[in-house]
């Protein structure tokens, strides 16, 4: 949800004159959205600009969204940051994944969510 | 299984999993024919640029009494070393958020406008909070984030997602 937030974000200030980037790792969910500029980061979510403690990494990827608000001609441009994960190289199938063992734990966290949910005043979408 | 060479599909990896929660229904992402487009008003080297982020304060002085988040602001100097990603969701088995600078990149930027790339940062950088709420993103919270951005002189944005 987080880049679908700062992608709607993006729409908002972009609409009122201030020109956006988003860096994300979620490339589906801001190319969905539509956002005018991207930097795509090919990493596990959570480091969307540079892996942990490298900040060489982490200057060149802010950089290269820089770089993107000044050569940027048109919107939904999406640039690849050409970084690689440099841990557990099966990382794309950890997240949010389901599987029959999980089946019964994550049906438990939902029931808990609802509980929790109903106790709190929702905002209407 | 997931193709190594090709992003993670998450909107369909979230459909899955919050189906696995019990959902009945699936969330339905914002979906837009049209992008808006805003050209730098002046050279980037010119240019003041606001960094956001989706993580909170560790105070937790984002949320009101019934624990909703709003949007937040801090210093940019100093800035604080960690914030709160604990609530949001992002890959907590492989990596982590330790490293402010992975997803809040203050220092880098500060570099950048050391070697005149841009001319500064605005003072604060901003919290917005990540919703379900696809309505409260837009009308809550984006005029909000948007209100103090033109109040710190941003002539341009980086938006940072966890």
């Amino acid at each position: 949800m987080c880049h679908q937030t700062v992608s709607l974000i993006a729409r908002h200030l972009e609409q009122n004159g201030i020109p956006t980037v988003v860096i994300g790792s979620a490339r589906d969910i801001v190319e969905y959205c539509g956002v005018p500029r991207f930097v795509f980061t090919d990493f596990p979510l959570g480091n969307p600009a540079g892996l942990p403690w490298q900040p060489d990494m982490q200057r060149a990827i802010v950089a290269q969204a820089l770089d993107l608000l000044e050569t940027a001609t048109a919107p939904r441009t999406t640039v690849v940051a050409p970084f690689a994960w440099n841990g557990d190289p099966g990382w794309r199938s950890v997240y949010n994944r389901v599987t029959p063992e999980n089946a019964d734990a994550l049906r438990a966290l939902g029931d808990e969510r609802r509980r929790k949910m109903l106790a709190r005043k929702p905002v209407k979408d | 299984m997931d193709d190594p060479g090709q992003p993670v599909a998450y909107m369909e990896r979230t459909r899955a999993y919050y189906r696995a929660l019990g959902y009945k229904a699936d969330y339905v992402w914002a979906h837009h024919d049209d992008v808006p487009f805003t050209r730098l008003a002046k050279p980037l080297a010119a240019s003041r640029v606001a960094l956001l982020t989706t993580a909170s304060p560790l105070d937790a002085s984002n949320k009101d009494a019934k624990g909703w988040r709003h949007v937040w602001s801090a210093p940019v100097d100093p800035a604080p070393d960690k914030l709160d990603t604990h609530d949001l969701s992002w890959d907590k088995e492989t990596t982590h958020t330790n490293d402010r600078e992975s997803f809040l990149p203050l220092a880098a930027a500060r570099r950048l406008a050391a070697e005149g790339r841009i001319a500064g940062l605005t003072p604060r950088f901003h919290g917005v909070p990540t919703e379900y709420s696809i309505r409260k993103t837009r009308t809550q919270d984006a005029p909000d984030a948007l209100t103090r951005l033109h109040e710190d002189g941003a002539d341009a944005a980086i938006l940072c997602a966890l």
